[in-house]
């Protein structure tokens, strides 16, 4: 299927699913449920682009993501501190723009990330992008401006820009981060750039003897991967209504943005999406019938036992199943 | 008088305070079959990696058909045109044949100045690069459906496909039988009769004696002879070399 056409239809099945919803359910926490479930799609969509597409393990998804989220909640505090320096009326930044905004940040973010690590392979890459983590945070609960270590509360507007209640609003961006999100994946994976970074997956010294300028695009991939963890993020304050560094950085976000692409299957766009459907509305469930204490619980587990017995996660089991049948 | 296509002068390299390689100078000529031989860790396969990029040399010039080499990384290498197979055969092991031959095309001759192939001449020539080395029966398949020779030809395709003028090929006979030996010695004859400028980095004498026609010896990163095979073997140092005091 050629982009254009995938492009056409993501758009389509993200727009069916939002009529279908807003039509058919009505009970709020749906919404808040689903909200976390697609934020999933796209931390590990995002995620895929640098650890499955390329083979860099990322574990800096918390620091990316809470770099959206903070980037909000600066843009959300910019009307106060114009008018308080400058005497100017500002009105409020947009929830879309800060979403841009946040993909920017996260974005070149990644790029100087991926300049300073990018020469570390295996274990010491994913060390470093750990360490990063740490790094973001420890300034985070050092910058007075956006509540430091204590937080910060966000008042979300009364009013949502459109129809229905604002976790609607939210919940209706998170999907059109999805197909944003998708529609990159599966662009990248048929093209050109696709294939060079499944090269250095493959191979990095053969890639380069083969002309693949690996540090360029092995740049592209942590600026788009970055971006799109950003993205994620930058709603994040609004949904949660208070931002505080312990649950922005926390290491489920890195944890869950590996383990999903992991039992979804790496390879391929529709992996990350499979994974984070899977996983994401497991924890869901479980945090609403038993504990959300279990939710690393049931991660690990999984992820173990996909380790073991189907390493290329569900894709790669319902391929060698297709190659059997065939 | 033939015309120079790669000329290194005083190339060294070290690894701490190992010296891998100490003022190489080298020559060789557009068309030439030169063989380069030297026992384990004589720096055959460092001097491969200090002229396609892999590695950079700490001193010396490198300079190929006119142009300085030093400071290029190894894609910019492969784009102007040094083409090489690995010792051991690295294969991009998630895709089959076709793609593995498709990502030189795409990156190598598709970035040179001029050149844009379409999807479907990408799509021939990479047919045709495969039924060259007696893969195109395989295209479909993944690297991990081949034998060792086969990985060795698929190595070879993947370099040739970057259409490079000089191509070192590192060991790509090692552990092969003899008639195997005999089928990628046979394709390397073509690609030399069809141009190109070969490099030989190999343990097989006979398949190294029977190819070159020139050779290069080191021993302990220095160059210890440089000429014809029949003289250079019989170099007196090249004897202490191989064979002790």
């Amino acid at each position: 299927m050629r982009a254009p056409v995938f492009w056409a239809i993501a758009i389509a099945v993200g727009a069916v699913f939002i009529l279908l919803t807003r039509s058919f359910i009505t009970n709020e926490y749906f919404y808040f449920a689903g909200y976390v479930v697609l934020e999933y799609i796209v931390l590990s969509t995002a995620w895929n682009i640098l650890g499955g597409y390329t083979g860099y393990t990322n574990f800096g998804t918390g620091a990316f993501f809470a770099s959206g989220a903070y980037s909000s909640a600066v843009l959300h505090k910019l009307p106060t501190l114009v008018h308080n320096v400058f005497g100017w009326t500002i009105p409020g930044v947009p929830l879309p723009v800060m979403i841009l905004v946040g993909g920017l940040v996260a974005g070149a973010m990644g790029l100087g990330t991926g300049y300073l690590t990018l020469r570390l392979r295996g274990v010491f890459f994913a060390i470093a992008t750990l360490a990063f983590t740490i790094v973001v945070q420890t300034l985070i609960v050092n910058w007075d401006y956006v509540g430091g270590s204590r937080g910060i509360y966000i008042i979300r507007p009364a009013m949502s820009p459109i129809t229905g209640s604002y976790i609607q609003y939210l919940f209706t961006l998170m999907t059109i981060l999805v197909v944003i999100s998708v529609g990159i994946a599966r662009s990248i994976e048929n093209s050109r750039l696709g294939m060079g970074f499944a090269s250095i997956r493959d191979d990095e010294l053969a890639a380069e003897a083969s002309g693949v300028p690996t540090l360029k695009l092995k740049l592209i991939a942590t600026t788009l991967s970055g971006a799109l963890m950003g993205m994620a993020g930058a709603p994040l304050p609004y949904y949660v209504t208070y931002l505080d560094p312990t649950s922005s950085f926390n290491l489920s976000y890195a944890v869950n943005s590996v383990a999903m692409p992991v039992i979804g299957g790496m390879t391929s766009w529709i992996g990350p999406v499979i994974g984070a459907i899977l996983l994401g509305t497991i924890q869901q469930l479980a945090t609403v019938t038993i504990s959300s204490a279990l939710n690393l619980l049931i991660v690990g587990v999984l992820l173990i036992l996909f380790v073991i017995i189907a390493p290329n996660g569900i894709v790669g089991l319902v391929n060698s199943w297709r190659r059997r049948e065939a | 008088m033939a015309e120079t296509l790669l000329e290194v002068k005083g190339l060294s390299k070290r690894f701490g305070g190992f010296v891998a390689l100490d003022g190489i100078d080298l020559s060789i000529d557009k068309g030439e079959r030169l063989g380069l031989i030297g026992p384990n860790g004589s720096g055959k396969s460092t001097l491969v990696n200090c002229l396609t990029g892999t590695l950079q040399n700490e001193t010396g010039t490198v300079m190929f058909e006119g142009k300085p080499l030093n400071g290029l990384i190894a894609h910019e290498r492969t784009r102007m045109g040094l083409a090489r197979s690995f010792q051991l055969p690295k294969p991009f092991h998630s895709m089959n044949l076709i793609d593995n031959i498709r990502i030189p095309l795409l990156y190598t001759v598709n970035a040179r100045h001029g050149h844009h192939l379409t999807d479907t001449a990408i799509a021939e020539r990479c047919e045709a690069l495969l039924r060259d080395v007696n893969l195109a029966d395989k295209a479909r398949r993944r690297p991990r459906d081949l034998t060792q020779v086969e990985m060795r030809k698929l190595e070879l395709a993947r370099a040739v496909a970057t259409q490079p003028t000089l191509l070192f090929a590192d060991e790509a006979m090692a552990g092969l039988s003899h008639s195997e030996v005999e089928e990628i010695l046979a394709v390397l004859f073509r690609l030399n009769e069809e141009g190109l400028t070969i490099v030989l980095i190999e343990h097989i004498m006979s398949a190294v004696m029977s190819f070159s026609t020139r050779l290069v010896v080191l021993v302990a990163g220095h160059k210890i002879a440089d000429g014809p095979p029949q003289e250079a073997i019989r170099n007196p140092e090249v004897e202490r070399a191989y064979l002790g005091e």
